[in-house]
């Protein structure tokens, strides 16, 4: 146990170092920083000065070290475009995408885990079959056509709901939130559905091969034959045991949903990280991209990390194989 | 005498079209309408991508036929539609009809060369890994799985960013094409050289393998001219549901604004024109191409499913 943990963390960690050494390289080697930095007018002198300051000069490894080093005080460094902290300009934008990305999430549980159970539990009624013909178109519409087709028709036909923005927002400690407003609620259901439809699709599918599943077991019939009731069998032991799965998948897909964060962030001018990263990956604005890769590349590692050790925690199996290898 | 070889000379005479038609991938493709309608629907959109500068009405890339006054015509049979535009025409006064044509042509370019692109190098990685495993299986593999990690589109997103970098800007309007089949293909390589290195993995223990080794084969010519055509099949299905994934994500890119640029549009950038007029009324630049780009991913989708499960005898 305690050596297949020591193991997987030492996996995540050569991973983060690989994810910061590629971070790295774009940042040094894709344009010249100070090139980026300085006005067409700057002496060769001034150049150079430049990049002593910088450390330019030194060995890469010390400057590999340095960038590492600064990474993990939340150092990026300075935007080319913005001349800003590229932290600080993270950390503004960053409550707008975890709002957004923590609705979606909730909004794909609540809506998939019902319409799994359903198709699940009644298999051949035109309901279900609706529901899954739709949950294939929904996986073949790339994210951004939904997002449009939801404003072309609730924000362009019905003029019911916002189309872009946060609404108000309101500023609690150095968060900023949406939530605590009417306006800022209603900015967040568009987005929330375009974002989690993949995940409520991939949910439905999940929970109903599980309940299919499980609704084959002798506890069940078991269950049955004990003469409870039919709620009692459906939801308090069918559904308890699919909802392991369930929760795994939706954690692992929560970097996932941070990531394609920034298609919906584009269709709904949605001020997040997202669109922060796409408009430095137009610009060639390295730091952003830089920063933005490895906070990315650190929550996907955090989250599979997380999960592989709850795995061990809850799972006996895979205990005993842990220690075999 | 005869009678008893006569059947057998049947069957060396018939054709290889009639022994296609007979075969089991064939009944199960008679069996369902849908796929044969997805099958019929992917076969126009290859002949408008292939025949565009024939059969579309107008050629939206040709700067000098197009007329501003044109523009935001809407679609023919609305109030102030002309015949001559069938589905309108967006703000520069591009025929949309024309447009989709010609986009389509540049999405599946995109798509197929980037298909080819990630199956040629994951193919080949994969077989690299299989056959000579050790050091080098390690150190390919563990580069697959940090890949697989991270979603493919944030990987492209960051390689089109990267190499766009690396042109001076005057260059990049015309390197756009290339630079999103790298970036594509370099995000896709990974499900082609897991796949290719399992089955080369069961595949080198076989006899005739063993027997190529024993003769003095080269390692090259038994990966490539012997182990390779049997570990096709199950690439086969990754390549066709590939094809509608780097569809989507050509798409995604140029909407987002870092794939091909607005003066030869794809389907994706002219989604991207298009939104900006939703709310101005002019909703076909938008939907007709979001329509274009739908149907032709559901239908390659469903091609791959059909094909999947065809080639699955678990299925059978």
């Amino acid at each position: 146990m305690l050596a297949f943990m020591i193991r997987r963390i030492f996996q995540s960690i050569i991973v983060m170092i690989v994810v910061a050494l590629i971070s790295f390289l774009l940042f040094r080697f894709v344009g010249d920083p100070v090139n980026q930095m300085v006005g067409i007018e700057t002496t060769p002198e001034q150049r150079e000065a430049l990049r002593v300051q910088l450390g330019l000069n030194d060995p890469v490894l010390t400057q590999f070290w340095r960038f590492i080093w600064g990474a993990a005080q939340f150092d990026f460094g300075i935007s080319y475009q913005f001349k800003q902290s590229v932290a600080e300009m993270i950390g503004k934008r960053a409550p707008a995408t975890l709002e957004l990305s923590l609705m979606s999430a909730i909004f794909a549980m609540l809506v998939g885990i019902p319409m799994g159970v359903y198709t699940g539990l009644k298999r051949d009624s035109w309901l279900s079959k609706f529901f899954l013909t739709f949950s294939l178109v929904g996986i073949s519409l790339p994210t951004f056509l939904i997002g449009i087709l939801l404003i072309y028709v609730f924000a362009v036909q019905f003029q019911v709901l916002p189309s872009f923005g946060r609404g108000e927002v309101v500023q609690v400690g150095f968060w900023s939130t949406g939530l605590l407003t009417a306006s800022g609620l209603k900015a967040l259901i568009l987005p929330s559905i375009t974002l989690g439809l993949f995940q409520m699709t991939l949910i439905m599918r999940l929970v109903r091969s599980e309940m299919l599943e499980v609704m084959r077991t002798d506890y069940i019939k078991f269950a049955r034959a004990r003469g409870l009731s039919r709620k009692a069998v459906n939801f308090g032991h069918a559904l308890k045991n699919t909802l392991v799965p369930v929760i795994t998948i939706t954690g692992l897909q929560l970097g996932s949903v941070i990531a394609f964060a920034i298609i919906t962030e584009t269709v709904f001018s949605w001020p997040g990280m997202g669109l922060l990263f796409l408009q430095s990956v137009q610009n060639v604005d390295i730091p952003i991209m830089a920063a933005y890769l490895m906070l990315i590349g650190f929550l996907f590692v955090v989250i599979n990390l997380i999960v592989d050790l709850l795995y061990v925690a809850v799972d006996p199996r895979i205990r005993v194989t842990g220690l075999a290898q | 005498m005869s009678d008893q070889t006569a059947p057998q000379i049947d069957i060396v005479e018939k054709g290889m079209l009639a022994r296609a038609l007979d075969s089991d991938i064939f009944f199960s493709f008679r069996q369902s309408k849908i796929v044969m309608a997805a099958a019929v629907v992917t076969l126009i959109y290859f002949s408008m991508a292939l025949f565009a500068p024939w059969i579309a009405p107008h050629n939206p890339f040709d700067l000098a036929s197009l007329d501003l006054m044109d523009g935001l015509t809407p679609p023919a049979w609305e109030e102030d539609g002309v015949p001559q535009f069938l589905l309108g025409t967006d703000d520069q006064g591009r025929d949309l009809l024309s447009t989709i044509m010609y986009g389509s042509r540049i999405s599946l370019a995109v798509g197929f060369a980037s298909v080819a692109f990630a199956a040629i190098l994951g193919i080949t990685l994969g077989l690299i890994s299989g056959y000579f495993g050790g050091f080098i299986d390690t150190v390919i593999m563990r580069i697959a799985d940090i890949q697989l990690t991270f979603p493919s589109i944030l990987i492209a997103l960051l390689i089109d960013g990267t190499v766009s970098g690396l042109f001076p800007e005057s260059r990049r309007e015309d390197s756009a094409f290339w630079v999103l089949v790298l970036a594509i293909g370099l995000s896709f390589w990974v499900q082609y050289a897991r796949t290719v290195r399992s089955s080369v993995l069961v595949e080198k223990e076989r006899e005739y393998v063993q027997a190529a080794k024993l003769i003095g084969l080269k390692p090259l010519i038994i990966m490539f001219r012997h182990v390779l055509p049997n570990v096709l099949g199950p690439v086969l299905v990754i390549i066709t549901i590939n094809l509608a994934l780097a569809v989507i994500t050509e798409a995604t890119l140029s909407f987002l604004g870092v794939g091909i640029p607005v003066t030869q549009p794809s389907l994706g950038t002219m989604i991207r024109i298009g939104q900006d007029f939703l709310f101005s009324g002019e909703w076909w630049i938008t939907i007709f191409p979001g329509a274009a780009l739908a149907i032709l991913v559901l239908a390659v989708n469903l091609l791959g499913d059909w094909l999947r499960d065809a080639l699955n005898p678990k299925l059978r």
